[in-house]
């Protein structure tokens, strides 16, 4: 237990603050790691049912342990479970990238791989972070990201420069997404807040990194970037796109059917 | 359980040219040696065949095996549920794929097998044919499905084909995790709220007569048991694994205060074995022949995943064409050396 | 078919120090996916620090019929081992 979660500070507006911020990177991971559990089964090659599972469990794992500290910094005794299953989704805190739809595998691929340059970023970033715990867990998720980088950014390149149908997906793919990830990449006020408190790094920082590997990613992909666009809300500040709400609905039906219930 | 359907076997060799018979000999004798049989070995034609059909119906289990547990995923009850559930269906996955591999020895493509398998011309366990409508169905899947085929699968790991066995001992290496997972979330509903007890109930209730017919019928009518018994490929008779996993059950159920849903089944101490009712031999037959509850659904699910990612794999094989073959790699967040210690990506 | 991948033979040291064991085979289009793929299919369990993959074609093997001619010889050459020599007990450090 921190002693954020024990003193008078509990409730105080900085333990706040970093308690959004860690709901932030752990909801990203769940929802994500949540789209990719319904591939299983259902990939385009058994080789790619695993390789995706594979990824899911990553993102699964860090999700409850940034839950779990979550849990810890707002020190009302909620965790893990209690805060993936019984908040609704005006409280979650996910990039709304993540929430969006598996679509086919090309569609799949293009969010795995705008969120996998992201997370590479912020995790390598957060290696250093003055939180000591947001900082053991970063180094754990930076190995497991590089490998899901390398994944998709291959599937990616194979999609681009495969066959005409195949480019014609993720090309569009691509421009249909590209909105969502202005938000992974402007700081708002909580963003700049943990960045001035040496605890998450600056989004302008991240941004040049991402548009680096994006752009080499592309490139090699015979892909066209999209035009700069914008998704009016933003699922990190809790309003979300329609997607969440149905995702929600069917994680969380158990629990909430069965109150108090252990499984 | 693999070999359900087995039972229109290929037709025997041929005796042909004295030759033919020398080598067949010398085959039985290798293998009553106990001596494994590897994938250049000359081999009788019935023996090969028979294998690919065997090997094949086993991997074509695990992968639509992962579809009624794999509907559970997103709705696990728990983090840690969801993630212990997806690790087990991505084992089935690569079990699948350990025999895919094995049965490619014997010279026929993967892509074939699955064809076959989707046009309804190959068969897999009768078991997968079930819904799972509870979660309470997950851990009834692990604790008497992975229960029954570990019974099934020891034995194959000593059986005469080298590969299929090294394919078993993997295999049952990675099983054991899956049995105990699911006895977990028995005996956590068997403790929990009366309505968890009675989901567990139900799902036993359910479950318990289509894990019992997963051995196959009696054997005793069955001339392909007799062939297969003899090549090694089949070590013990469905009856006997079937009372085997019988008698290793029952007690589990009592410790989880749960009934198994048969009035006839009693001890029987002069065998020392658990004696059942008569088991309905007719749903099993049906469920073999595509009527079951999801033999449809099933086969669909596995058409439709085949199909959506026809123009997946097409790109991919496009990419490689393109840019060299065997060599081909995407540069883009990797590194891919030769063991000659050459660097030949960057990020 | 247009859409098939080819064949790859999967290799796996399980730690430093031993060799690279075959442990199976899987299909992919590229060399980079091969080694995707076997890391997911094959080291899940911590089984691996290095992994080979070769194509399956590329593959050469002695053929069993030869088995006899390739192997029996050095049967009989038993003078290859240090049990076929009789050393008094006496002897130290032989």
């Amino acid at each position: 237990m921190t002693s954020a979660a024990s003193s008078p500070e509990a409730r105080s507006p900085a333990a706040e603050s970093r308690f959004q911020y860690v709901l932030r990177l752990a909801d990203t991971s769940l929802i994500l790691g949540q789209r990719l559990g319904e591939w299983v089964g259902h990939a385009p090659a058994l080789e790619e049912d695993l390789g995706l599972a594979n990824i899911a469990l990553d993102l699964i794992g860090q999700a409850r342990l940034l839950l779990a500290y979550a849990g810890e910094i707002e020190g009302r005794g909620r965790d893990e479970d209690a805060l993936a299953f019984l908040r609704d989704a005006p409280e979650f805190r996910n990039a709304s990238l993540a929430e969006q739809p598996n679509g086919d595998f090309g569609q799949t691929i293009v969010r795995q791989c705008l969120l996998d340059a992201w997370q590479l970023e912020v995790y390598e970033a957060l290696s250093a972070s003055s939180d000591p715990r947001l900082a053991e867990v970063a180094a754990k998720t930076v190995k497991e990201t590089r490998y899901h980088l390398r994944f998709s950014a291959g599937w990616l390149v194979r999609l681009g420069d495969g066959t005409e149908e195949s480019h014609g997906r993720v090309q569009q793919a691509l421009d249909a997404l590209w909105r969502f990830t202005d938000e992974l990449l402007t700081p708002d006020g909580l963003d700049d807040e943990m960045a001035a408190a040496g605890i998450a790094p600056s989004l302008t920082a991240v941004r040049s990194g991402w548009e680096q590997r994006i752009g080499a990613v592309l490139e090699e992909a015979t892909l066209k970037k999209p035009a700069a666009a914008r998704y009016p809300w933003q699922g990190k500040r809790g309003v979300h796109t329609e997607h969440l709400g149905h995702m929600l609905a069917q994680m969380q039906h158990l629990p909430r059917t069965f109150p108090g219930a252990t499984w | 359980m693999y070999t359900q359907a087995l039972d229109n076997p290929v037709p025997d060799d041929q005796r042909g040219p004295a030759g033919e018979a020398a080598l067949e000999r010398r085959f039985d004798e290798r293998i009553e040696r106990d001596e494994k049989i590897e994938p250049k070995d000359w081999m009788p034609e019935a023996y090969r065949q028979t294998l690919i059909r065997q090997i094949a119906q086993h991997a074509h289990s695990e992968i639509v095996g992962m579809l009624p547990e794999g509907n559970w995923i997103t709705r696990a009850p728990s983090l840690r549920r969801k993630a212990v559930l997806i690790a087990k269906v991505q084992d089935e996955g690569g079990h699948g794929m350990y025999l895919y591999s094995a049965a490619e020895t014997l010279g026929v493509a993967r892509s074939e097998l699955i064809e076959q398998l989707l046009d309804g011309r190959a068969k897999y366990s009768s078991i997968f044919n079930y819904p799972t409508l509870t979660w309470a169905d997950v851990g009834a899947i692990g604790w008497l499905v992975d229960g029954a085929a570990i019974m099934n699968q020891i034995p194959i790991c000593r059986c005469s084909y080298g590969p299929y066995a090294r394919a078993m001992v993997r295999i049952c290496k990675e099983e054991s995790f899956h049995q105990r997972q699911g006895f977990e979330i028995m005996l956590t509903l068997a403790r929990g709220t009366a309505a968890q007890r009675a989901m567990a109930q139900d799902a036993l209730d359910r479950w318990w007569w289509p894990s019992v017919m997963m051995f196959g019928p009696s054997d005793a009518a069955s001339t392909h048991t007799a062939q297969s018994m003899k090549w090694r490929i089949k070590r013990f008779t469905n009856d006997e694994l079937r009372q085997k996993f019988i008698d290793v059950t029952v007690p589990q159920a009592e410790f989880l205060g749960l009934r198994i849903p048969d009035p006839d089944l009693k001890w029987d101490e002069p065998t020392q074995h658990y004696l059942t009712g008569e088991i309905d031999w007719s749903e099993f037959k049906a469920v073999l022949k595509g009527n079951g509850p999801c033999n449809q659904e099933r086969l669909q699910a596995r058409r439709t995943a085949h199909e959506a990612g026809g123009w997946v794999r097409e790109a991919a094989a496009a990419y490689a064409a393109k840019h060299g073959g065997r060599s081909a790699q995407p540069r883009s967040a990797s590194n891919v050396t030769s063991p000659a210690g050459e660097v030949s990506a960057h990020e | 078919m247009s859409e098939d991948w080819p064949l790859f033979e999967v290799f796996i040291r399980a730690r430093s120090g031993l060799e690279h064991k075959h442990v199976g085979s899987l299909h992919a289009a590229d060399a980079r996916m091969a080694i995707e793929h076997a890391r997911d299919v094959y080291t899940r369990r911590q089984e691996g620090v290095s992994i080979w993959v070769a194509r399956s074609s590329e593959i050469v093997a002695s053929d069993p019929e030869e088995a006899d001619a390739l192997f029996e010889p050095a049967r009989d050459k038993v003078y290859r081992h240090p049990t076929f020599y009789a050393i008094p007990d006496e002897v130290k450090n032989l």
